[in-house]
């Protein structure tokens, strides 16, 4: 197979990677030619800002704390980036609560504690799961199975939760937004959970669940949402495509010889205005193994086609985060457990 | 993150720690004292080993153990384990501990680091009790102690979902993040990198459940399959074993936590020959372990001979060798720009340090004041350790 991508310069992070579910997230910032990651370390997120000239990185670290309370930090469980179209929010999930910061990772404008019990309960209580959702919704997950939405003004810290979906019963692991940019599409945001079972959410004032899909008694642990095409990593290293709506299996690949921990897309990959549109899919893997695939939609015949494109052995790694750093899928980043440094691919 | 990690945990270093020990306590002794080795009778090793059993096993210690609870510190493990091998006539100085507590973690974080599934952690532990409860088979009381515990075990762990068991394995991995040291055993087996990293496979059985990766399905509207593709893996996958067995006792399936110090028969001795350790199949390269013996004999030198007799006498005769063993065991980190690798243990939380801390002088109490129970509750480990007085 030709050598689709190469091995870039490595970023050197402080602390290692957890082993954590999608524990890589990106953030590019065309206007100051810089872009963010972020990887969590137990208590602590890992944020460096690398200039694309590469000559420039800056780290800093991020501790959950509850509210205001410098003493008491608490693991994380996942950290992401919200994009909306006003402003950028990184928002951090925990097992006391959800923090939500300006995206530099500079001030903290958001707290929302979990109610923890008194004694601890054999079930773990945590947040994970985290989408920015149309204009202004961030929706997070929770080991209840519960959505959080939140409501979030243009700028300011003026957040207020405004919903609470309940629909799964097991942990979210998992949540993804419609990331084409297509206003059509009619399912805004998918919610993954421990049993595997998808739900499909129209957002707005009131959130409307459109489709429950059902799991096979397996964790899906990544999801993501493409012009109305759900996309799932289970633990069994299947990736399976369903129809958001209507719940439509679309496609099933035995993808991975271990636990999936990361999908992304590129949502620009093809050229624009061609049909039909090529995304490109990242999936990523315990078992050391980085895919890359073509997903094609046909409109007229609301067919998907999935060809694999590329794999790349990130040798000795578990790999839990894997992401890539542009929206045509030119370039990847890939972190693993253990691992103090953000390994990076592009294409040749 | 989980609260259901103590008893695995425990369970399974315990696991290692009464392999390392019963290996140690079997081994003829090649160094020149004569009187080092000279307590120890087939008698002895039985009577240690039934003493570090019974504590393990019993059902307050894994009751308490199973009470949901955040995951001990390092410290504060170390504590607990330390003093289950001390409910035994043996005594190990702080430096032996150390090494022996080096040599437990590594042994367990490979094999969670290596567990193909999470429900194979429970495999794992299980193969640890198959083995404990071989080492005892004399004692059937305390053979029935241990299947109590696994049948507390089952129930506790058998209805978990694949999620809860996966977040139970990342608090267990959050444990021994970052801990690089390097094993002599492992890195000559190939099965640990100079750098400390464990080698991961790209080839083998996929775990059960899980389907041999290189094939893409296509179905139209009506859930019919149109095409299928296949498109290469990269590694050399094969499908999947049987599943490993979940009741008291049966084929785990995997070698994950089975015992890879077991004894060679006397005439096996010579180190060029192959081990045969009762019958079983070891790992696939690791035919003759020249080095596990050692590797044991260093920890033996470590731990020096010890009275049966005295208990209180903690034995001074430790050599200089132990400085030669450090630093063969230290890591030398020289995976570039990371210097993370140290022969220390890292506790991961700065909180939980301070209350091991002020755990630790609460503990350090205790052994002076035999019988008395510590009247504060709330602390890890506190509760346990003041219940372990009373085994």
């Amino acid at each position: 197979m030709a050598k689709m991508y190469h091995k870039e310069k490595s970023i050197q992070i402080k602390s290692s990677a957890s082993a954590l579910y999608n524990n890589l997230s990106v953030l590019r910032i065309a206007p100051r030619c810089l872009t963010y990651f972020t990887v969590v370390h137990a208590n602590v997120v890992n944020m460096v800002s690398a200039s694309w000239d590469g000559l420039n990185y800056s780290h800093r670290q991020l501790q959950s704390k509850e509210g205001n309370v410098a003493t008491s930090s608490s693991l994380i469980m996942q950290a992401a980036w919200c994009v909306l179209p006003s402003r950028d929010l990184l928002v951090l999930t925990s097992q006391k609560g959800i923090q939500m910061y300006e995206s530099d990772g500079s001030i903290m404008v958001y707290w929302h504690a979990l109610e923890t019990p008194e004694t601890p309960t054999a079930k773990a209580v945590f947040a994970r799961g985290i989408a920015a959702v149309r204009e202004k919704f961030i929706c997070v997950g929770v080991s209840s199975g519960s959505v959080l939405v939140f409501d979030v003004p243009s700028k300011g810290s003026n957040i207020t939760l405004s919903e609470v979906l309940e629909e799964h019963k097991e942990a979210i692991t998992d949540m993804a937004s419609e990331c084409s940019g297509n206003m059509e599409c009619i399912g805004d945001l998918v919610s993954a959970d421990d049993s595997g079972l998808l739900c499909v959410w129209k957002s707005g004032e009131d959130f409307q669940l459109l489709n429950k899909i059902p799991g096979f008694d397996t964790s899906c642990s990544s999801v993501k949402l493409w012009k109305g095409t759900v996309i799932a990593g289970y633990g069994t290293g299947q990736i399976r495509l369903y129809e958001a709506v209507t719940g439509i299996l679309h496609a099933e690949v035995n993808a991975h010889a271990r636990w999936i921990y990361s999908l992304d897309i590129a949502p620009f990959t093809g050229l624009v205005g061609t049909e039909p549109c090529i995304q490109s899919l990242l999936s990523a893997a315990e078992d050391s193994w980085v895919r890359v695939w073509h997903l094609s939609l046909t409109p007229e015949t609301n067919s998907v086609e999935m060809e694999h494109m590329y794999n790349e052995c990130v040798t000795d790694m578990q790999i839990c985060g894997a992401k890539f750093c542009d929206g045509d899928g030119y370039a990847f980043a890939v972190t693993g457990y253990d691992l103090s440094e953000i390994i990076r691919y592009t294409q040749a | 993150m989980s609260q259901r990690t103590l008893p695995l945990l425990i369970i399974n270093l315990g696991g290692e720690m009464i392999y390392i020990l019963d290996q140690r306590l079997r081994a003829p002794d090649e160094s020149d004292e004569k009187t080092q080795r000279g307590c120890w009778t087939e008698d002895d090793r039985k009577r240690v080993m039934n003493d570090i059993v019974s504590t393990m096993f019993s059902k307050v210690f894994l009751e308490e153990l199973l009470r949901p609870q955040d995951l001990y510190s390092h410290r504060a493990l170390r504590t607990v384990l330390t003093r289950i091998a001390h409910t035994s006539i043996m005594r190990l100085n702080p430096a032996s501990m150390d090494k022996l507590y080096d040599l437990m973690t590594m042994a367990f974080k490979y094999q969670l680091v290596l567990c193909p599934r999470p429900q194979d952690l429970l495999l794992i532990t299980f193969n640890h009790t198959d083995a404990i409860k071989e080492l005892v088979k004399d004692n059937p009381s305390l053979v029935n102690q241990i299947n109590e515990a696994q049948r507390l075990l089952i129930e506790v762990y058998t209805p978990l979902s694949d999620g809860e068991l996966q977040l139970i394995r990342h608090t267990l991995l959050l444990l021994f993040q970052d801990m690089q040291i390097r094993v002599s055993i492992f890195l000559k087996e190939k099965i640990q990198n100079p750098n400390g990293h464990f080698v991961l496979q790209t080839s083998g059985p996929v775990p059960y459940g899980f389907q041999v990766p290189g094939l893409i399905r296509l179905f139209n509207a009506k859930g019919r399959e149109v095409t299928r593709t296949r498109f290469p893996s990269g590694g050399s996958y094969t499908s999947a074993l049987n599943p490993g067995s979940l009741d008291l006792y049966g084929d785990r399936v995997t070698l994950l936590g089975t015992n890879m110090y077991s004894t060679p028969s006397p005439e096996d001795m010579n180190p060029s020959s192959t081990n045969t350790s009762r019958g079983k199949p070891k790992q696939a390269d690791s035919t003759p372990n020249p080095l596990a013996t050692e590797e044991l004999n260093l920890l033996a030198k470590l731990m020096g001979g010890m009275e049966v007799q005295k208990l209180s006498n903690v034995d001074a005769a430790f050599r200089v060798n132990l400085l030669a063993l450090n630093q063969e065991e230290e890591s030398s980190g020289t995976s570039e720009g990371t210097d993370q690798h140290s022969s220390a243990v890292i506790n991961i939380q700065a909180t939980q340090d301070e209350l091991a801390s002020t755990e630790l002088a609460r503990i350090a109490e205790e052994f002076d004041e035999e019988g008395n129970q510590t009247e504060e509750l709330g602390n890890k480990g506190d509760d346990l350790l003041a219940m372990m007085d009373e085994l």
